[in-house]
């Protein structure tokens, strides 16, 4: 009797670790179904709940919006942003493996290596400094902003480019090529960690930062040598 | 020894009277009669600095390809200009250093003479015998901005090129003659012609610098020859003058100062990072870049024209006014014309045509220190609105939004700065008196 | 007898004038006011100039090695720094505290002025026609001056601010991208952005890059004079800001619409925000017009073409601008 009891309370222990593993399926109708619809069919405007459907979007939209933590979202008019993903590694796979089998791209497997830094540069300038400004510190459009690429990965590069998630536009292979794609993703990666020889970086953000330093900072020590110097009370 | 140097000086040059009165020159002391020097001692840095990077920038936009050591610029098409400057940063043993100095140096030039006019302005130094003065020195203030501006643009980065063409665009608005005035400038349409590259190189290495230098002189002889101010205190009348005398008091002060300034600069241009133009990139005409801004003295205008409802003005189909001239023309000239007005607005109003030696206490001018402050909050806004737009985003606020709440605060804030100004002053005013009455009670 | 006295005298004034110091000149008045001494305050003072000296020669050794940037401002940084206080001590210890005084100068010289008028009129006194000589010379001077100034039109073609419409697009002119490969109508699909130029053209002339996106046609609400330049809703803007020249390189792509804005294409100097559905309208931000749109065309091989010149003018607006 007591060693059934033994037994009862070590499943009652491992039982739940063991159903953790939960599928793609059950994640799906716990966590997205509610605005992506059953099947990745959509949820039509007009209630509370609503989204886009996910059939032909593939594993490649998929695994970068949960690595990146834009989804789940809140609220269905929320704009997105960066965030540790509620859910873990296994479950993101799952996930991604399931709406992946609605169809469409699989996750994309770039190789900065391959890349050149000074192609990247160019292309980066030509295509996406214009949102994520020069040196990938993020940027503001009307009606939303750009992220930082700070803490980017490879694979999310490559896959933004070709989802064109929010209001990014997206590239096809015609117009970038996985070649320049790598190199793309390989100056973004010198962008994260810059050649700032000159000293303090201040977030490579340019002049505001600078005049900050200049009236604050210059402008503050000046002053104060002013005051030292010269009497207080006239 | 001494004596044999002066006997030297006077023989040749008669310079001993001179000497004699110089060495003994009063100073007034009080630490916001330093704010000048600042600017001076930071002009004396732009000089020099500037004069080692003449001998390695190269003033030419002809094409090139670079084959340097930065990895993201391999085998880029770029200018020689542009190319020279990422060498000065990269090759030139401490190229780097003196470039960040004397970028810091314009920075913190503006930054001096900014705090310096808003001292002359409310104690009242520009009044008879020194509005002279303050026209120079003013005229001095809209030279340094070009000066700067010409500058960081000569470089041809991706960041001043986009300020260049939006200059252009701001001459080109300019009722009627713009168009006419740009292409004079340019040399044509924009981008223009190569030499627009050194007509922006000679301007900036000797027309404005002796420009700025020959004002300077008349500024500094014309002060020496009616002498400094000094605020109302003992034995100081507006008959006499008290302070430090030059030798041996003043000088090491100065020196000092000046010191104190080369460190400040020195220390910026070697610790703090001032525009990388390595990591922006070269300029062209069909790129852009998020969050594009002018160097801080310009940032004003950047706010002006973002703020300018979207219209040209057209008669018929022919363009009388294009928009940029709203914010990038009319509103920095207004602003000047502000503060070149101000010495004659104030005698006029005030019927004051006396000859004023003695310095103002804000308080003691409520009615200047209020339209002051007034005026500067105006601009404060402006500025603002040019460089909070990140910031504002990232706090939630949407930009369509806080073009109006910019908007909003221009018409509001001012008029209450005026009023709240002036009522502090009054109120500072009765409490200096309030506090010498126990005293005055006391004695009798 | 008279020797022995002279003798006698020279002794007694030898005797009596010994010991004493020929008379000095009274001592000047001083000028500069005392200050007791403060030796520590010296000492400091060349303590800190030594120590200076050695950062001076610290730069010079930086340099001459690897000549990082950062360690060279701190060597000669606080160089200057230690002299800076050197200053400051020897301002506050070493100099004698004073407070002088001297009086202002003289507000005004009268006697001065007038005999600067009596001057200048007494040297005129003997003319007959003064004025008009005043006259003559002030107009010679006028024109010298102006005549001097009239190379300055050399700078630019003031007069021919034609040149400001010249375009390198016109009928027939294929679509390249920045790497010179022709665009094809196919390669332009929804929510892409591509940059363009004009075939064999100068990129860097203002006219010369466009920006070409895609909606779909049942979306589009054209000018009625522009209903056939948008092939399969392929529509192609002047890429440089109708506002103040800046490059419009942003494209709002909005990936599901009920939430977003529309499609748009945004300027990052001042964010002026153009619809290329209804044309290139402003539907947001300083610009005065809407952006220039290029009609296009498929041609034969699927290539991309220009039908012709933009719908305005490229570029900033100036006073040749007619809309």
């Amino acid at each position: 009797m007591r060693r059934s009891v033994l037994v009862v309370a070590l499943l009652a222990l491992f039982l739940p670790k063991l159903g953790a593993a939960e599928s793609g399926p059950n994640l799906y109708l716990q966590h997205c179904v509610s605005c992506h619809g059953r099947g990745g069919a959509g949820v039509p405007p007009g209630g509370k709940n609503f989204g886009p459907p996910l059939q032909g979007v593939g594993a490649q939209a998929a695994d970068f919006y949960l690595t990146t933590g834009y989804m789940p979202l809140q609220e269905a008019d929320q704009e997105p942003v960066r965030k540790s993903s509620p859910f873990s590694e296994d479950e993101i796979r799952s996930l991604v493996e399931y709406i992946g089998s609605f169809g469409g791209p699989r996750v994309p497997q770039p190789d900065p290596e391959r890349g050149s830094a000074g192609e990247g540069l160019r292309l980066f300038t030509e295509n996406c400094a214009g949102c994520h400004q020069v040196a990938a510190q993020g940027g503001l459009v009307v009606g939303g902003t750009a992220p930082s690429l700070a803490d980017s990965t490879p694979t999310q590069i490559a896959e933004a480019v070709r989802v064109g998630p929010y209001l990014m536009p997206r590239f096809t292979t015609k117009q970038l090529d996985e070649r320049q794609v790598d190199s793309i993703i390989r100056y973004v990666q010198v962008a994260q960690d810059p050649d700032d020889r000159g000293g303090w970086g201040l977030g490579h953000l340019g002049p505001i930062p600078e005049g900050l330093v200049a009236w604050l900072l210059a402008g503050g020590a000046l002053v104060g040598v002013a005051v030292l110097i010269g009497a207080r009370a006239p | 020894m001494i004596r044999r140097a002066t006997r030297f000086l006077d023989e040749r040059a008669g310079a001993a009277p001179f000497l004699r009165k110089a060495l003994r020159y009063v100073f007034p002391d009080h630490w916001s009669f330093l704010l000048g020097e600042i600017a001076l001692y930071s002009f004396i840095v732009l000089v020099l600095t500037g004069i080692y990077l003449t001998l390695f920038f190269e003033p030419s936009l002809k094409d090139t390809v670079y084959h340097g050591s930065y990895e993201p610029l391999q085998g880029q098409r770029m200018s020689e200009a542009y190319k020279s400057v990422v060498d000065i940063s990269f090759q030139v043993k401490a190229g780097l250093l003196i470039r960040q100095t004397h970028h810091w140096a314009a920075d913190v030039f503006v930054v001096a003479i900014v705090l310096h006019l808003l001292r002359v302005f409310f104690t009242g130094a520009f009044r008879k015998p020194r509005d002279l003065v303050y026209y120079v020195g003013l005229a001095m203030l809209m030279l340094a901005l070009l000066e700067g501006f010409l500058g960081y643009s000569l470089v041809d980065d991706l960041l001043s090129g986009m300020g260049l063409a939006i200059a252009y665009s701001v001459v080109m608005s300019v009722p009627i003659v713009g168009a006419g005035l740009a292409v004079l400038v340019w040399g044509g349409a924009y981008p223009g012609i190569p030499a627009f590259e050194g007509r922006m190189y000679i301007a900036h290495v000797f027309l404005l610098p002796i420009a700025i230098a020959v004002l300077l002189s008349i500024h500094l002889l014309l002060i020496v020859a009616r002498h400094h101010t000094q605020f109302p205190g003992p034995k100081r009348t507006e008959r006499r003058v008290v302070g430090l005398p030059m030798v041996p008091g003043y000088v090491p002060r100065t020196l000092g100062l000046a010191f104190g300034v080369a460190t400040v600069l020195v220390l910026l241009g070697g610790l703090v990072q001032i525009n990388p133009i390595w990591q922006w990139g070269p300029y062209s005409v069909a790129n852009g870049t998020n969050g594009a801004q002018p160097d801080w003295y310009l940032g004003w205008l950047i706010g002006a024209l973002r703020l300018t409802p979207g219209f040209d003005v057209t008669i018929g189909d022919y363009t009388l006014i294009p928009n940029p001239f709203w914010g990038g023309a009319l509103f920095p000239m207004l602003v000047f014309a502000f503060l070149l007005a101000w010495p004659t607005i104030e005698r006029r109003r005030m019927g004051d045509r006396d000859v004023h030696n003695l310095l103002d206490h804000p308080r003691d001018a409520p009615w200047r220190t209020a339209v002051g402050a007034a005026v500067f909050s105006f601009v404060a806004i402006v500025f603002l609105a040019g460089a909070m737009d990140r910031v504002a985003v990232s706090i939630g606020v949407p930009y369509t939004w806080q073009i109006w709440i910019f908007r909003l605060a221009l018409f509001v804030a001012p008029p209450l700065v005026f009023v709240v100004t002036r009522r502090v002053c009054s109120e500072l005013k009765e409490r200096e008196w309030t506090d010498v009455e126990p005293m005055q009670t006391a004695r009798e | 007898m008279r020797r022995l006295g002279r003798w006698v005298v020279a002794a007694v004034v030898l005797l009596l004038g010994r010991g004493q110091r020929p008379r000095e000149l009274p001592p000047p008045e001083p000028v500069v006011g005392g200050a007791a001494p403060a030796p520590k305050a010296e000492l400091l003072v060349i303590g800190l100039l030594i120590l200076s000296a050695a950062f001076a020669v610290a730069f010079v050794v930086v340099y001459a090695g690897g000549a990082d940037t950062q360690l060279l401002g701190l060597a000669l940084g606080l160089c200057f720094a230690l002299l800076a206080v050197a200053s400051v001590v020897t301002a506050f210890r070493l100099a004698p505290p004073e407070e002088a005084e001297e009086p202002y100068p003289e507000p005004s010289h009268p006697t001065e002025i007038a005999e600067v008028e009596q001057i200048v009129v007494e040297s005129g006194r003997h003319l007959t026609r003064g004025k008009l000589l005043g006259l003559a010379a002030g107009g010679a001077g006028t024109a010298l001056g102006l005549a001097l100034l009239a190379p300055v039109a050399s700078l630019g073609p003031v007069f021919d601010t034609s040149r400001l419409r010249r375009e390198p697009w016109r009928r027939g002119v294929r679509l390249v991208d920045a790497e010179g490969r022709v665009l094809r109508a196919e390669d332009i699909e929804l929510d892409t952005l591509h940059t363009a130029f004009p075939e064999g053209a100068d990129p860097e002339n203002l006219a010369s890059p466009i920006v070409v996106v895609r909606l779909e046609p049942v979306r589009l609400d054209l000018p009625p004079d522009r209903s056939n330049w948008a092939p399969a809703g392929i529509l192609a803007y002047s890429k440089i800001c109708t506002h103040a020249g800046c490059a419009v390189s942003l494209y709002r792509a909005p990936h599901y619409e009920p939430t977003r804005p529309r499609p748009a294409l945004v300027c990052p100097c001042h964010y002026s925000t153009f619809d290329p559905a209804t044309g290139g309208t402003v539907i947001f931000g300083p610009a005065g017009r809407p952006l220039p749109q290029l009609p296009l065309a498929v041609g034969p091989e699927g290539e991309l073409i220009a039908l012709g010149g933009f719908s305005g003018a490229v570029g900033p607006s100036w006073s040749g601008v007619r809309e």
